[in-house]
């Protein structure tokens, strides 16, 4: 099945890249106070057990996608596929 | 004792100061072996190891996230385990962040912007495996070239770290946003050393300044101690 692995800057951890885009967005006449960037990984799980793919997806992002030392993750769950 | 201690400089995919390790550890008296991401053990009588700088795997996902998959990372991580000296570089010490094997990581400079510059690091704390060859508060010019140098953990571990003597050095000013100023830190045991500045780039005083001597001499007085030796 396919899934989603959403990673983000934990919060209060300074995020360089984000201030950056804030300044860009700014820059370009937008109203905007802040922006935090992070990352997407679209991952094709080799199970159709929703269970065992939440699982799954918890440790790889435990033990590689994510940093858990200063990023957070979120998993969705997407269509059978 | 060995006259010439082995020092294994480890190429990855993506490493470009391989090549300056070893030159530079020759021109300190060492031994200097290459050795391949790709290989199960080091050479062949190891005694301390080298991971340099460079974008291994193209820094993707994170610095150093891929690298820690390596082959011969499990060598590296037995090595260390044994009590062997292993000396991360730039690159090199955002692999062993990575691979668990140093507290913390290296995140974006502050400035959003690679960086390259001589910098000033003080010497911390003398109490690992490389400290024989320096003195406390001693300062060390060496230059600085990465865009991921800006070094964080939480408060607690700082303290951990400060009350270990695992902060090995730290900048003399704030240069990339690295919490507390840390430039290079240790491992609970000391013998797994780790720093942003690149001590193989300051040998020899034709091409600047020398503050790299200290850091490779230390390493390589680790290696002769023959702590452990692998392969």
């Amino acid at each position: 099945m396919k899934a989603t692995v959403l990673i983000r800057p934990k919060e209060g951890i300074l995020d360089p890249q984000g201030e950056a885009v804030v300044e860009a967005l700014q820059h370009l006449g937008f109203a905007v106070s802040g922006a935090r960037v992070g990352r997407l990984v679209d991952v094709q799980v080799d199970t159709d057990d929703p269970e065992e793919a939440r699982v799954a997806l918890g440790r790889m992002s435990q033990e590689l996608l994510a940093n858990p030392l200063i990023e957070s993750f979120t998993i969705e769950l997407g269509a059978e596929g | 004792m060995s006259e010439a201690p082995r020092i294994a400089v480890i190429t990855f995919p993506g490493s470009n100061d391989d090549g300056d390790a070893m030159l530079a550890l020759e021109l300190l008296g060492a031994a200097a072996v290459a050795a391949w991401h790709a290989d199960a053990a080091l050479p062949e009588g190891t005694e301390g190891v080298v991971l340099p700088g460079g974008f291994s795997y193209g820094d993707y996902l994170r610095c150093g996230a891929i690298a820690r998959f390596a082959p011969v990372m499990d060598a590296v991580g037995a090595f260390a385990a044994a009590g062997g000296p292993v000396l991360g570089i730039c690159n090199g010490f955002q692999i062993l962040c990575e691979a668990g094997l140093l507290p913390g990581v290296l995140r974006l400079n502050r400035q959003q912007q690679f960086l390259c510059a001589d910098v000033t690091v003080t010497v911390e704390s003398t109490a690992s495996a490389f400290g024989s060859e320096w003195e406390p508060g001693q300062e060390l010019v060496i230059p600085i070239k990465h865009g991921e140098g800006n070094w964080y953990g939480d408060a607690g571990l700082v303290a951990e770290l400060e009350a270990g003597g695992q902060i090995a050095f730290r900048y003399t000013e704030d240069v990339n946003g690295a919490l507390d100023r840390i430039a290079g830190v240790t491992n609970e045991a000391g013998n797994v050393l780790g720093l942003m500045p690149h001590p193989e780039h300051a040998v020899d005083a034709l091409l600047g300044p020398t503050g790299g001597v200290a850091v490779l001499r230390g390493l390589i007085e680790a290696a002769r101690s023959g702590v452990a030796t692998a392969g």
